[in-house]
């Protein structure tokens, strides 16, 4: 059981963004995406998602064995298993957060059954409480007037009511201080779980800090260029992606 | 569809008193002689104007259903007062918490017993947003209707609920709500447009609003008539010194709508938001066109339409924002947002500004578009389908407008008649 990349290319237009990734995520697991910005993270992440915008040219992702890009439209994919934590959530004007994840997880259950509110409010408000976001954000119209640190907080609040199979997480930590980071990754923390596996993108290694990821994956222009275990990424610190680039190269000239 | 009302039969089944019948003879005349509008008329440029001909509309007859329809006019759980009326009639009515010296009468009624008020305030407002002619119509035809009148210094804590109910095929309905506030005299009303068989039919309704000095106005109107109906609402509302309105005009229903919506400050410090929630789908055409009429100082207005387009159907927003000479400090904001969900939905805005002063700031804007591609994705990814994504976007659309409403009842119905029309 995993969720297993297979030499993944993808365009956006004409333009080639991933170009062959490979890698794969056991259940229980947690990996991590590094890169620089315009490496393709993000667009790996929604590609899985399965944005619009991007148009796959060849490779697989298999969701237990299951290939995503035969599931078809994003809402599929989501009730299938997968969670996508946005880098940036959208604003969603006068749909309050508990109407939005109760039609999340409405629409994941058989037609005809109902959600029974008073469970559904105490399981809302025990993740709120835990995620320390406020019980009068239920009724806050999704991520508009939220901080930086809110939204990512109300992600993870989607993420624990959803109860992904797989859940990738676009740069989490972009837009965090060290409190709001801690309480996002203990969120986290507290989701993992043998019977889920996690992708973190990040750009900075402090979030592995607090998460701390089984395998760490290093990305250059549409490509994984490295892969190791937590270390990678302290050493990824301490000496720069263009160490990286450098390695990586090294092969090639050889 | 016109009986005159000088016909001793109708003079019979006429409630009100025989002053009032003869002004409606004498709208009657002027009605019919008063020439239907044509595409030369500037207020009637982009309207369908063969949805206007009424040759097949007939008077209502008594209704069929009167205790089913007074069930299903339920909507708040704690109210001040509550009428029903089906086909102009009254059939139920009940004030279980209205404070001393507050009138809610049928107009009928209120003809008789109140009648220095009815006399001042029954349709005193002129219609100039071009359905005069449907105004005469209008009091000519009228035979129900309420008068709310809250004396000065009064509150009314609950909000007061009215039922206007339309039954059969091609039936015409006149409803009428006259709200005449006192100086510091508050008070929430709403009115509920419905149709009970989902019969075509006609409906030509009025509502005006007379607010005294410093009082406060909350209303909202649902219109949910059937889809074949040809409808008019034409709203007037005369804002007092330092007094506030606040109105909701919600367009579920209808197949050719006409909305006018006149708000006059007249006086000092007053305050008028208009606001309108349209969901224009099939072949709904909803025709609106508003004046924020500035005749008055440290007036202000804001003005907010919320259009969605769906199917075939097509919305027309007309405003004007006119600020008289020497009225200066002037606040007027107009802004209209026309959501299109389909490439054959039409949306026409146009905006208008007639400023004979400087000290003023004034701005208008129309804005449409489709659905956010990124917004939908959001949803999308959280296992939401993209139909259920379009119909929470415009549920939330409409509730944004709904925030802006000060009265908690009253959000809590009209967030529930979004949902349950909106299936989400």
């Amino acid at each position: 059981m995993s969720l297993s990349i297979q030499n993944l290319t993808a365009n956006i237009g004409d333009l080639p963004i991933l170009k062959g990734i490979t890698l794969e995520v056991p259940k229980g697991e947690v990996h991590a995406i590094m890169g620089k910005n315009g490496s393709g993270k993000s667009t790996l992440a929604k590609i899985m998602a399965g944005h619009p915008d991007y148009t796959v040219t060849g490779g697989d992702v298999l969701m237990d064995g299951r290939s995503l890009f035969e599931i078809a439209g994003p809402d599929e994919r989501a009730r299938a298993g997968l969670f996508l934590a946005f880098q940036y959530p959208m604003e969603i004007p006068g749909v309050t957060i508990a109407n939005f994840i109760r039609a999340a997880i409405q629409s994941r259950l058989a037609e005809g059954e109902e959600l029974e509110a008073t469970d559904y409010y105490a399981n809302l408000y025990a993740k709120m409480d835990a995620l320390k976001i406020p019980r009068a954000f239920t009724s806050r119209s999704v991520n508009e007037g939220f901080s930086g640190g809110e939204k990512k907080r109300c992600e993870i609040l989607q993420m624990a009511m959803l109860e992904p199979k797989y859940a990738v997480l676009d740069e989490t930590d972009s837009g965090l201080d060290i409190d709001a980071l801690k309480i996002v990754s203990e969120g986290v923390n507290a989701l993992r779980s043998p019977d889920r596996g996690f992708l973190v993108i990040t750009h900075y290694q402090r979030l592995l800090d607090y998460i701390v990821p089984d395998r760490v994956h290093v990305m250059v222009d549409g490509r994984i260029a490295m892969s190791g275990d937590k270390n990678l990424a302290l050493e990824l610190e301490a000496r720069g992606y263009d160490w990286v680039t450098e390695t990586a190269a090294e092969p090639a000239l050889a | 569809m016109i009986t005159a009302p000088e016909s001793p039969a109708v003079i019979e089944t006429n409630p009100f008193p025989h002053w009032f019948q003869r002004e409606q003879a004498a709208a009657l005349a002027d009605y019919e002689s008063t020439p239907a509008p044509t595409r030369r008329d500037e207020a009637w440029r982009f309207a369908s104007l063969k949805a206007l001909d009424l040759s097949a509309f007939v008077p209502a007859p008594e209704i069929a259903s009167e205790g089913k329809l007074i069930n299903a006019s339920t909507g708040l759980g704690d109210f001040a007062a509550r009428f029903v009326f089906g086909n102009n009639a009254l059939v139920h009515h009940e004030a279980p918490a209205l404070p001393e010296g507050v009138i809610v009468e049928p107009l009928d009624v209120a003809a008789y017993e109140h009648e220095a008020l009815f006399r001042a305030y029954f349709m005193a407002q002129p219609v100039e947003l071009g359905s005069h002619k449907y105004a005469r119509l209008h009091k000519a035809m009228l035979t129900g209707g309420v008068l709310v009148h809250v004396p000065k210094n009064v509150e009314v804590a609950l909000p007061i609920e009215l039922f206007y109910w339309v039954e059969g095929e091609n039936s015409s309905v006149f409803p009428h709500t006259l709200i005449v506030l006192g100086d510091n005299a508050k008070v929430t009303v709403i009115d509920h447009f419905k149709s009970a068989d989902g019969a075509r039919a006609f409906a030509c309704g009025i509502n005006d609003f007379h607010l005294g000095r410093g009082s406060q106005l909350t209303y909202a109107a649902v219109q949910d008539w059937s889809r074949d109906t040809l409808a008019f609402h034409l709203n007037s509302t005369l804002v007092g010194r330092d007094a506030t309105a606040t109105a909701l005009l919600a367009n579920f229903g209808g197949g050719y709508v006409r909305g006018e919506s006149l708000s006059k400050l007249a006086h000092d410090g007053g305050r008028s938001v208009m606001l309108s929630m349209n969901l224009a789908d099939g072949t709904r055409e909803i025709d609106q066109h508003t004046l924020q009429d500035h005749a008055a100082k440290h007036a202000s207005s804001d003005l907010l339409y919320q259009n969605v387009v769906d199917d075939a159907a097509r919305t027309i927003f007309a405003g004007i924002i006119r600020v008289q000479e020497g009225e200066s400090q002037t606040d007027a904001y107009q802004r209209v947002r026309n959501l299109l969900l389909t490439d054959d939905a039409i949306a026409v805005s146009m905006p208008g500004l007639e400023i004979l002063n400087d000290d003023v700031r004034c701005t208008h804007g129309a804005t449409s578009g489709g659905l956010d591609p990124d917004e939908l994705f959001y949803m999308q990814a959280r296992g939401i389908s993209k139909k259920l994504a379009a119909r929470l976007i415009v549920a939330g659309r409409f509730n944004s407008l709904v925030e802006r409403i000060d009265n908690e009842a009253l959000r809590d119905r009209l967030r529930a008649v979004i949902a349950d029309r909106l299936g989400v």
